[in-house]
C-alpha cells in the first residue's frame, strides 16, 4: 500500500482552531508528523504599536479566550515595571485570585476536551458542568465569564463584593470535592488509565532539551513553575505545592492538571480569606510611560507565558512581544507523535492544551496544487495596503 | 399470502421496526443524556433527523465509486431487514423458521458489517479507508466470541433454529442461568458490532471524522443510521430470544415482553457507552482474543458437557 497521509486539520472535529497536522501513517502507526501553523495570525504585536498602553491591555486580553487574564497580567506586570508603579496589595490579591480561578476553569475545560477526544463524553459533560461554578464566580467578580477585563494599569477595575466571599468559598468547597472525585477516578478507573498510560511519552531529558513547559513538563517530572521560580504578585506569601508526576505520558498530564486544580482551589481560598483591606487601584496613573524595557514571566494554565514591553517614553508601546506557552510545547509534541498510533494523535495534540491563536506570528500562503509558498515583504505589504502596486 | 405480506410489511415487519427503531434511538439518546446530566432530545428528534436527512442532497464525491455509493446504503438496510424473516419478534415464532436460521441471521449481520467496510473503501478518502480497515480488524475480533456465545444455547437446545431454541429454553428456564456468561460476552460483542463507545473505533469522530461514513450525506446517511438502529433492535431481539427466554405466544403479552426485554438490553448497552472511554484497536483485538474467546470456549465446553450428561 502506498503511504497514506492523514491530515488532521485545518478543519477537524478534534481541533478547536484551524491548524494542520499532516501524519504519514503505516497502518495505524505514525511514521512521520509534520505541522503547519499560521492559520490564525492576527498581527496583534504590530497593532499594539498603534495603541496606547491601556488599549493594548484590552487587545492582549483577546490573544486567547481561555487564558485572557494570564496575558493581560503578564503584560501589565511588565508595563508597571517600566513605569515604576507599585500597586496596592489588595489589587495583587485580586489579580492572583482571578488568575487561579482562570487556571481552574482552563484545566477543567481541558479535562472535558481530553475526555471527548478519547470518546469519553460523560467526563466531558461532567467536568464542564462543574466548570460552571468557577465561571459563575468569575462573572460575579469581574462581570464577564471569559475575557474578564479586570486588570488595569495600576490595579484592578473592580473590587471583590464583601458579602459574597462566603458564597464563593462554598462553591469552591463543592468544586474541590468534585475534583477529588476526578482525581480518584483517574487513578481507579480502568479504561481511562488503559487508554492514556504510556501514550505520547516524553522523557524528562527530552522535555528539558525541547524546552517543554507547564503541565506538559511537570508531567515528565521537570519541576518548573514560574510561581515558584520567580514569584510574582503574591505567590511568595501563599503556601501551595508544586505538582509533578513522573510518568511522562498523557495519563500523567491528566493527573497533574487535576491535582493542580485542587492546589488552585486552595490558593483561591487563601486569597479570599486573607484579602487585605484598602484601595484596589492607584488614584492616578501616568498616560505616558517613561522610557525603558521590561520582561515578565507568568505561569499561565498552559505553561510559561512571556511578555516583553519596551517604551520610548510615549503613549504607545514601542514594542510588545508575546511568547505563548503553546509555542514552547509544540516541538515536544511533534517529537513524541512519531511512533504513536493515529488513534492517539488527537489526544496527543490535545494533551499539550494547544492554543494556536496565541502562537501564530506569521501567515504563509501556499498554492495547494504546486505546493509553492509565497511570501510578501513588509514594504510590499504596506504598499499593498495603501492600494499601490501589487 | 396477504397475511404474510402484512406481517412482513406492517407487523412485525418494516413499519413496526422503523417506528421502534426511532423509539429505541430516542430511548438510547435520552438515557445517555440523563446519565450525563443533560436534558436530552425530545421524543420526535430521531424522526426529525431522519426526515431532514432524507430531504437533503445526496452528494457523491468525485473520487468515490458512484455505483457502490448508491447501492451500499440500501444494501445494509436490506441485510438487516431480511433478518426479520427468521427472527421471532414479539411472538414465539418467526415468520419462516427453518433449521439453520440462526446462522442465516449471524451471516446477515456480518454482511451488514462488511457493507460498512465497503462503504469506507469505495468512498476513497483517507479517513474512510482507515475507518474501513479498522471496521474489518474489529470484525475479525468480535465475530468469533459472538458466534461462540450464540452457539451455547444452540448446543443446549440441540437445534439450529432460533424458534426451536427459544421454545426449548422457555420450557427449561434453569438453562438461562447456565448461559449467563455467554449473554455477557454476546452483549459486549454486540456493542462492538454496533460500533458504539467504547468500541466505536471505526467511526471515532475525533480521530477519523466518522470513518466509513465520513463522505455520506443526505439519503445515504439517513438509511445508514436507520440500518444501524434496526441492527441494534435485531441484535437485542436475537439476544432476548437466545438468552432471556424469548417472548410469549400471546400477542399482547408477547409485545409487552418484547418491549421490556429489548429495552433492558438496550439500556445495558447505553450504560456501557456512558461509563467507558474508547479503546484502541489493538486493545480491542487483544481483549477479544485473550479474554472473550477463552471464556466463550469454556462456556461452550460447559454447554457440551451439560448437554451430554444431564439433558440426555
Amino acid at each position: 500500500m502506498a503511504e497514506v497521509k492523514i491530515p488532521i486539520g485545518p478543519q477537524h472535529p478534534a481541533l478547536e482552531e484551524p491548524e494542520l497536522f499532516l501524519l504519514t501513517v503505516d497502518g495505524e502507526e505514525i511514521v512521520k508528523a509534520e505541522m503547519r501553523i499560521g492559520y490564525n495570525h492576527r498581527g496583534m504585536e504590530k497593532s499594539a504599536e498603534f495603541r496606547t498602553f491601556l488599549q493594548t491591555l484590552y487587545l492582549f486580553e483577546r490573544i486567547c479566550g481561555i487564558c485572557s487574564h494570564s496575558h493581560t497580567t503578564c503584560y501589565i506586570l511588565a508595563v508597571e515595571e517600566v513605569a515604576g508603579l507599585e500597586i496596592p496589595e489588595r489589587a495583587k490579591f485580586i489579580r492572583t485570585l482571578v488568575g487561579e480561578l482562570e487556571r481552574i476553569h482552563s484545566h477543567l475545560l481541558w479535562l472535558g476536551i481530553a475526555g471527548h477526544e478519547i470518546g469519553f463524553d460523560t467526563l466531558f459533560m461532567y467536568s464542564w458542568r462543574d466548570r460552571e461554578f468557577v465561571l459563575d464566580i468569575l462573572e460575579e467578580i469581574t462581570g464577564n465569564r471569559v475575557n474578564y477585563g479586570i486588570n488595569t494599569i495600576g490595579g484592578v477595575r473592580r473590587d471583590i463584593p464583601e458579602g459574597k466571599i462566603d458564597d464563593y468559598l462554598k462553591a469552591l468547597d463543592i468544586l474541590e470535592e468534585r475534583c477529588q472525585y476526578y482525581a480518584k477516578l483517574a487513578f481507579e478507573e480502568g479504561t481511562l488509565a488503559a487508554r492514556l498510560s504510556g501514550v505520547h511519552y516524553l522523557s524528562k531529558e527530552k522535555a528539558i532539551e525541547l524546552c517543554a513547559c507547564g503541565p506538559m513538563a511537570r508531567a515528565s517530572g521537570v519541576a518548573t513553575d514560574v510561581r515558584f521560580e520567580e514569584p510574582y504578585l503574591v505567590y511568595d506569601q501563599i503556601p501551595f505545592n508544586l505538582v509533578t508526576y513522573d510518568s511522562g505520558d498523557i495519563f500523567g498530564r491528566t493527573v497533574v492538571r487535576v491535582l493542580e486544580v485542587i492546589e488552585s482551589i486552595k490558593i483561591a481560598r487563601y486569597c479570599l480569606q486573607n484579602m487585605p483591606p484598602g484601595e484596589y487601584r492607584l488614584e492616578k496613573v501616568p498616560k505616558k510611560i517613561p522610557e525603558g524595557e521590561a520582561f515578565s514571566r507568568y505561569e499561565a494554565p498552559r505553561g510559561e507565558d512571556v511578555h516583553y514591553v519596551r517604551s520610548d517614553g510615549g503613549e504607545n508601546p514601542y514594542r510588545a512581544k508575546v511568547r505563548a506557552p503553546t509555542m514552547q510545547n509544540l516541538l515536544a509534541t511533534m517529537e513524541s507523535l512519531k511512533g504513536s498510533y493515529i488513534a492517539d494523535a488527537p489526544i496527543a495534540i490535545a494533551s499539550m492544551d494547544p492554543c494556536f491563536s496565541c502562537t501564530d506570528r506569521i501567515a504563509l500562503v501556499r498554492d495547494i496544487r504546486s505546493g509553492k509558498e509565497s511570501r510578501i515583504r513588509f514594504r510590499d505589504l504596506s504598499k499593498y495596503g495603501k492600494g499601490g502596486e501589487r | 399470502m396477504t397475511a404474510e405480506l402484512v406481517q412482513i410489511l406492517l407487523f412485525p415487519g418494516f413499519v413496526f421496526l422503523f417506528a421502534y427503531a426511532m423509539f429505541v434511538e430516542w430511548f438510547d439518546r435520552k438515557a445517555y443524556a440523563l446519565m450525563q446530566n443533560r436534558v436530552g432530545p425530545p421524543w420526535f428528534q430521531p424522526f426529525a433527523d431522519f426526515i431532514k436527512l432524507m430531504a437533503k442532497e445526496y452528494i457523491i464525491p468525485r473520487r468515490a465509486n458512484p455505483l457502490f455509493f448508491l447501492l451500499l446504503p440500501t444494501g445494509i438496510l436490506a441485510f438487516v431487514l431480511t433478518t426479520i424473516v427468521c427472527l421471532p419478534i414479539a411472538s414465539n415464532r418467526a415468520l419462516y423458521p427453518f433449521e439453520g436460521d440462526i446462522l442465516v441471521v449471524a451471516f446477515l449481520l456480518t454482511a451488514a458489517s462488511i457493507v460498512i467496510f465497503l462503504m469506507g473503501w469505495f468512498s476513497n478518502n483517507p479517513f474512510t479507508i482507515v475507518g474501513g480497515t479498522r471496521a474489518i480488524s474489529q470484525m475479525i475480533s468480535y465475530e468469533v466470541p459472538l458466534l461462540f456465545a450464540i452457539l451455547t444455547p444452540a448446543i443446549l437446545a440441540g437445534s439450529w433454529s432460533i424458534t426451536e431454541i427459544t421454545a426449548y429454553l422457555r420450557a427449561n428456564p434453569i438453562l438461562l442461568i447456565i448461559q449467563l456468561p455467554a449473554l455477557i460476552i454476546a452483549l459486549i460483542a454486540l456493542q462492538a458490532k454496533l460500533e458504539r463507545v467504547p468500541f466505536d473505533i471505526p467511526e471515532a469522530e475525533t480521530e477519523i471524522v466518522g470513518g466509513p461514513l465520513a463522505e455520506l450525506s443526505g439519503r445515504g446517511l439517513a438509511l445508514f443510521h436507520l440500518a444501524t438502529d434496526i441492527e441494534m433492535i435485531v441484535g437485542v431481539t436475537l439476544l432476548a430470544n437466545l438468552f432471556l427466554g424469548g417472548f410469549s405466544a400471546n400477542p399482547a403479552l408477547g409485545l409487552i415482553e418484547f418491549f421490556v426485554k429489548t429495552l433492558i438490553l438496550v439500556f445495558i448497552l447505553t450504560a456501557m457507552r456512558t461509563v467507558m472511554a474508547r479503546v484502541r484497536i489493538e486493545q480491542l483485538v487483544l481483549f477479544c482474543w485473550h479474554k472473550l474467546v477463552p471464556i466463550a470456549l469454556v462456556q461452550v465446553l460447559i454447554a457440551v458437557l451439560i448437554k451430554g450428561w444431564w439433558l440426555t
